[in-house]
């Protein structure tokens, strides 16, 4: 049994206090594997985003333990948990987020040489990983010379490379059609398949139905949660 | 389904008359599913026999009033849990299940809904799966079929999640005003 790449433990978080006082998520547990595609549902102020930003360390619970790759983040200092979400955490998000005066292949390398590898070496790999996701023709062409479906695919390249084992997606289907949209999905599960974590929180069933398991939020609560194959999940 | 989890549903609010379960099921169920008077003394008969329901001696005006018993309280108590089973039957059962779970007293309409949502999630994960290990360019008719049955399954999730935000803006209607406006339905259409 493999250690989950993503733990939470008891996790709440209260926006503000006294009357005020929000409760966006309370006493929230669960786990994504390696290999395993994690998909959180729930209707608007349900703690979608809270419960995402939590798992990518950009937020600190009130109460509970975040856990990343064995790490627990209540213990580090806010520089540690920096380089630990550099390292170990991609985010994708609905509206791509790719820096448009670099190439495709420039986007993807931009973590590896943050992480100090040197630039050549960096290249290779994110062509690599380009020509792997059958997007190899597109190393070359800027953000903008790409379609949305493209740069999201890249972008969910980017949010891989190196060490990261963990992906968080935010919506990122939202501003595709519906066929693109899938596109996209496929790319993720394919990462997943191929051993990385992920979690993506998405507002279409279609696209959740993606996952390995589903989970529902309502009120900062899990209330429910699905899983398509038990145990072991075969590979499609 | 048959008629006999809805009026097990209608007597676990309060005893009630043939008569009266036939209007209140199909008002409550705004005239989704009409059912025969005979029909619903049919049922009660065997419901009666099966033990769910117990029937009072007749009124003076020699009608008999029907309350459940403790295994009737069950069935309805296991129909309220229990996914409907898409394939079984015909699929207004959900639709009359909600309507009545969100009327009933004493029913969690939104764990009613909720239940039926991860069914339906599993539902459509499995035909996410088929639907990766199809082949357009060999099997497009399949495909069309899968489809077919992923887009109902994401609409049933997606009603079932406006039916809940309804109830959670609105809140819970009241069973007795809901019954008035729908006999001024009724009287508009005649």
């Amino acid at each position: 049994m493999t250690a989950p790449v993503l733990q939470l433990l008891e996790v709440s978080r209260v926006h503000g206090d006294g009357e005020t006082a929000v409760h966006a998520l309370r006493g929230v547990s669960m786990q994504v594997s390696a290999g395993e595609l994690v998909a959180v549902m729930g209707p608007s102020g349900s703690g979608k985003s809270t419960l995402l930003n939590l798992a990518g360390a950009l937020d600190r619970p009130t109460s509970g333990e975040v856990e990343i790759d064995g790490t627990r983040l209540g213990r580090l200092k806010t520089q540690e948990l920096a380089a630990l979400r550099r390292r170990r955490v991609g985010v994708v998000f609905q509206d791509y987020n790719l820096i448009p005066s670099l190439t495709a292949a420039e986007n993807i390398c931009l973590p590896l040489e943050l992480d100090g590898m040197p630039v050549l070496a960096a290249r290779q790999e994110a062509r690599a990983t380009l020509k792997d996701l059958g997007l190899g023709g597109l190393a070359d062409r800027f953000p903008d010379q790409l379609s949305g479906g493209q740069q999201q695919r890249v972008a969910i390249a980017r949010a891989l490379i190196g060490q990261r084992k963990l992906v968080l997606a935010d919506e990122p289907t939202g501003a595709l059609d519906s066929v693109t949209g899938e596109e996209v999905l496929a790319v993720l599960r394919g990462r997943c398949d191929a051993g990385a974590a992920g979690l993506l929180v998405t507002h279409e069933p279609r696209h959740a139905a993606w996952a390995d398991r589903v989970i529902y939020l309502r009120d900062g609560v899990v209330v429910d949660g699905t899983t398509a194959r038990q145990p072991a999940r075969a590979h499609a | 389904m048959s008629v006999k989890l809805g009026l097990l549903a209608l007597l676990a609010e309060e005893p009630r008359y043939g008569a009266q379960l036939k209007a209140s099921f199909e008002e409550r169920t705004g005239g989704t599913w009409p059912v025969n008077v005979g029909q619903v003394y049919t049922t009660l008969d065997r419901l009666e026999r099966d033990g769910m329901v117990r029937a009072e001696e007749a009124d003076d005006g020699g009608r008999i009033l029907y309350s459940l018993t403790d295994s009737g309280r069950e069935a309805v108590l296991e129909w309220w849990s229990t996914p409907v089973e898409r394939e079984a039957g015909p699929r207004d059962e959900l639709v009359i299940k909600l309507a009545l779970a969100i009327t009933s007293p004493g029913v969690d309409s939104a764990a009613v809904a909720q239940a039926q949502r991860s069914a339906s999630m599993r539902r459509l994960q499995q035909l996410t799966r088929l639907k990766q290990s199809v082949d357009p360019a060999v099997d497009l008719a399949w495909l069309m079929v899968v489809e077919n049955q992923l887009f109902a399954a994401e609409a049933e999730i997606r009603w079932l999640d406006q039916v809940e935000a309804g109830v959670r803006r609105y809140g819970r209607p009241d069973s007795f005003a809901s019954e008035v406006v729908a006999d001024e339905r009724l009287e508009n259409r005649r």
